[in-house]
């Protein structure tokens, strides 16, 4: 039988929670025994090679290749999982939902103190992605199966979730591995 | 300029003896001499009390009825709450916009006149109602509305709109207001024909534990929601050391859909105070005060005259009745606005002249109360019961009403319904015997207990009102056939979020949520699992909420779902690809699109 196959991505993310997955250290190994990883920044695999048991998403959704991504996801695998607190509540991007978006594109190009920018364009490239009004996190976007609360969630948490969902088993966390104070 | 407003507002202070406990009495005369509270105004304040500026300011900012903006010398509030709304009064609305050529909540250019909206001011039995400034306007029209407002340009004066006077103690001179009672349906124990004075002289006869022990027997229960036994809250009051104590009487009547102690106030005022000082002789206070929310500010003349004649007759004031050891009187605390003050820790906040902000408990105002000290609050209602139970008895009390809920309750009862008004019934009437009274047989929904109550469908209509099924303040809102559940649930939801102090995450935040998600439902936006979400969020918000606002804020939510699930599966989507129906990327796209000047790639 071949093994299980999962899936990872960051969105509006800072990649902070994908560091966090690689610090289960020498528990990789016994990840790759149960698993292959499909598309992931992990292995570089840039798009579905088939279905997958689990998609781990980073970070919540701020343009519109997010929203692509994240639908892909969805589309691809049987179990998504919201990681870290910028996939579960938009997190430290979603601080721009309270200013418009023209307030904050001008802020970051034109007005900032320390914007250099002589040409006194707001960049619009055809290759960068257009920004959703605001940043939402992923179950406003499509249906997500778990949520791993954290910024970022421990490496003991996600180990504790991924082994516990290849195990069939129920997913419960001792109170140490969530709590944050 | 500004000198003359400082010394004003010392004066103001002044004649509260610069004292803090007067702070709202204070703030509250500053914003109908001045039109509002301003900095200005919070800085002479916080001189002349010798009190932190940010103490002043905390209260200040607080209420609905005072503002650091300034407001029009007349001020017109007209109540949008649900009742209003199935009443028309959007035509009401537009109609005094289009007269006054200004918004709702603004003023206009001469500086006259403010619009504003308000939840209900308790004339849920004459709607559409409004307030100007402290005078009530019932049964307000669109023709009407025009009038009020060429009236107030040519005159300036509110009370020229009162036109015809309203019935009982509302015509009198000391009222002169257009209000009716309404009082549809008497019964043995609150409406009952009976001489003032006598439960007192009985009350006099016994000792304060009797008097507390017959309280008991009667099994009488709070008349204001909570339904707590009265002789067990008197009792601990009592049994409390401090010997300074006090009565309060909560008349906040803050909850939508309820009006039946602004009737008790209008027309039984004597019984009231009475209960009150049953109250004050058997749990041993000596001050009682009647905290009156500022929308029945238009009672308070009639009120003090009351007030001032029972001094007179020896039934307030000292040795009362000739019994040396036993000093009682009243005063009126004005609130300003704020449904949350009819909490009971809030309520105490308020007549300390703070924030109404809800206490921790325990302790509990029975040990440590008004000031840090010993405080029995109970409702209108009740203290009124307590005359008429003392006289006749706790035998005679509990052989009316039900088994386990002595005495009658009055329900303040509008909507869809023929005969909206004040009805007094013993306990365990069923609903459907009160729709066929009020005239709604056909009725669809049932509010009891106003908002944060629990509404009913027909399935229930031959449940009772009484403690251990269908408990009530006495709010109770009918909806006939056409009307939309959740809208209306939408609606108290909108209330809640209003009124909530903040001071809770779960109720602040979560009632927002609440909101949204019941509004994707009602823009078909929704799928089954959001429905689960919404039940899991609204126990989250009950559950840790520290008082009973944000304990009930969800209840809208919950009972509806609960009685009038297909109200919301109708208009719920599936989504076959795990795509939340609810998140549309064109409409989260357009404002970028429009920034940049190009279409997206990934959707088109
Ligand atoms: C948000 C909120 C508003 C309330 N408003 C009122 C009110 O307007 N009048 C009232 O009598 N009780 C009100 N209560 C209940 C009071 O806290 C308190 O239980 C009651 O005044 C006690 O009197 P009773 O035992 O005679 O009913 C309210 C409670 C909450 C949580
Ligand atoms: S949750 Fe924290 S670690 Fe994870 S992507 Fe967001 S900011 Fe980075
Ligand atoms: S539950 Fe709501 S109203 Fe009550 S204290 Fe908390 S925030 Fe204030
Ligand atoms: S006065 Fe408008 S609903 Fe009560």
């Amino acid at each position: 039988m071949s093994k299980p196959k999962v899936a990872t991505t960051s969105l509006a993310g800072c990649f902070g929670c994908h560091m966090s997955l690689l610090d289960i250290d020498e528990r990789i190994l016994q990840l790759i025994e149960l698993i292959d990883f499909d598309k992931s920044p992990i292995d570089d695999i840039k798009e579905f090679t088939g279905r997958c048991l689990v998609g781990l998403v980073e970070g919540g959704c701020a343009n519109e290749e997010n929203v692509r991504v994240l639908q892909d996801f969805r589309k691809h695998c049987d179990i998504l999982i919201s990681v870290g607190d910028c996939a579960t509540m938009g997190g430290l991007p979603a601080m721009r939902n309270t200013i418009p978006l023209r307030e904050c594109l001008e802020e970051a190009y034109l007005n900032g103190p320390s914007v250099y920018n002589p040409s006194g364009k707001i960049p619009n490239d055809e290759e960068i992605p257009l920004l959703l009004n605001k940043v939402y996190p992923c179950h406003e976007v499509v249906k997500i199966d778990y949520h791993l609360p954290g910024c970022p969630p421990s490496a003991d948490t996600i180990w504790q979730a991924l082994t516990a969902l290849l195990g069939d088993k129920p997913v419960g966390m001792p109170y140490e591995l969530i709590k944050y104070d | 300029m500004s000198n003359d407003l400082s010394a004003a507002v010392k004066e103001i202070c002044l004649q509260h003896n610069n004292d803090r406990i007067y702070l709202m009495d204070i703030l509250r005369k500053v914003q109908v001499d001045h039109g509002s509270v301003s900095d200005e105004a919070i800085d002479a304040i916080a001189d002349a009390v010798s009190i932190p500026r940010v103490e002043v300011e905390s209260t200040a900012t607080f209420y609905a009825f005072l503002s650091k903006e300034k407001k029009g010398k007349i001020v017109i509030r007209l109540c949008n709450d649900i009742i209003d709304r199935l009443a028309g009064v959007d035509v009401v609305a537009k109609a005094f916009k289009e007269e006054l050529g200004v918004d709702f909540g603004e003023t206009t250019a001469d500086g006259l006149i403010t619009l504003e909206y308000t939840p209900c001011i308790g004339m849920s039995d004459q709607a559409p109602a409004a307030l100007v400034n402290d005078e009530v306007i019932t049964y307000l029209s669109s023709d009407k509305a025009r009038e009020i407002v060429r009236t107030l340009k040519k005159t300036g004066d509110p009370k020229k709109l009162v036109s015809r006077l309203g019935d009982g103690n509302n015509a009198s001179p000391l009222v002169n207001s257009m209000v009716h009672n309404n009082i549809r349906k008497k019964g043995d124990v609150i409406f009952a024909d009976y001489p003032d004075g006598a439960g007192l002289k009985k009350a006099l006869t016994m000792s304060p534990v009797e008097v507390i022990n017959e309280v008991t027997n009667a099994r009488l229960r709070g008349r204001g929601g909570a339904g707590f036994p009265a002789g067990m809250k008197w009792q601990f009051t009592r049994a409390a050391e401090d010997p300074e104590k006090y009565i309060i009487c909560n008349a906040d009547e803050g909850e939508p859909g309820t009006f039946k102690d602004r009737v008790l106030l209008t027309d039984y005022p004597e019984r009231l105070f009475e209960g009150m000082t049953i109250a004050g002789y058997a749990i041993g206070a000596q001050q009682g005060i009647l905290y009156l929310r500022a929308e029945y500010a238009y009672l308070s003349n009639l009120l003090e005259n009351v007030l001032a004649k029972k001094r007179k007759d020896g039934v307030l004031g000292k040795a009362i009745l000739g019994k040396k050891a036993f000093d009682f009187d009243i005063r009126i605390q004005f609130g300003a606005g704020a449904y949350v003050c009819g909490e009971e820790t809030a309520l105490i906040s308020s007549c300390e002249g703070s924030r109404g902000d809800p206490k921790n408990r325990p302790p509990f105002p029975a040990q440590k109360g008004f000031m840090g000290h010993p405080t029995c609050v109970n409702n209108v209602e009740t203290y009124v019961a307590v005359v008429r139970l003392i006289d006749m008895g706790a035998a005679w009390f509990t052989s009316i009403g039900s088994k386990g809920s002595s005495g009658t309750k009055l329900l303040s009862i509008s909507g869809d319904c023929h005969a909206p008004g004040v009805y007094e019934y013993p306990f365990g009437i069923t609903i459907k015997q009160l729709l066929q009274d009020v005239g709604a047989e056909d009725a669809k929904a049932v509010q009891i207990g106003g908002p944060s109550g629990q509404m009913i469908g027909k399935e229930d209509f031959n449940r009772t009102i009484c403690y251990d099924d269908l408990a009530t303040g006495g709010s109770v809102m009918i909806f006939g056939a056409d009307r939309n559940i959740l809208e209306v649930a939408d609606y108290f939801m909108e209330f809640f979020i209003e009124e909530s102090c903040g001071y809770c995450t779960p109720c602040r935040v979560g009632n927002v949520l609440l909101k949204g998600y019941l509004e994707r439902v009602m823009n078909g936006q929704a799928e089954e699992a959001d429905l689960e979400v919404m039940k899991s969020l609204a126990r989250t918000v009950k559950t840790t909420s520290r008082c009973g606002l944000g304990q009930t804020s969800p209840n809208p939510i919950l009972t509806t779902l609960a009685k009038f699930y297909p109200e919301y599966t109708k208009l719920l989507k599936t989504s076959k690809d795990g795509f939340k129906p609810s998140f549309n990327i064109q409409e989260v796209l357009q404002e970028s699109q429009s920034i940049t000047g190009r279409k997206s790639v990934h959707f088109s």
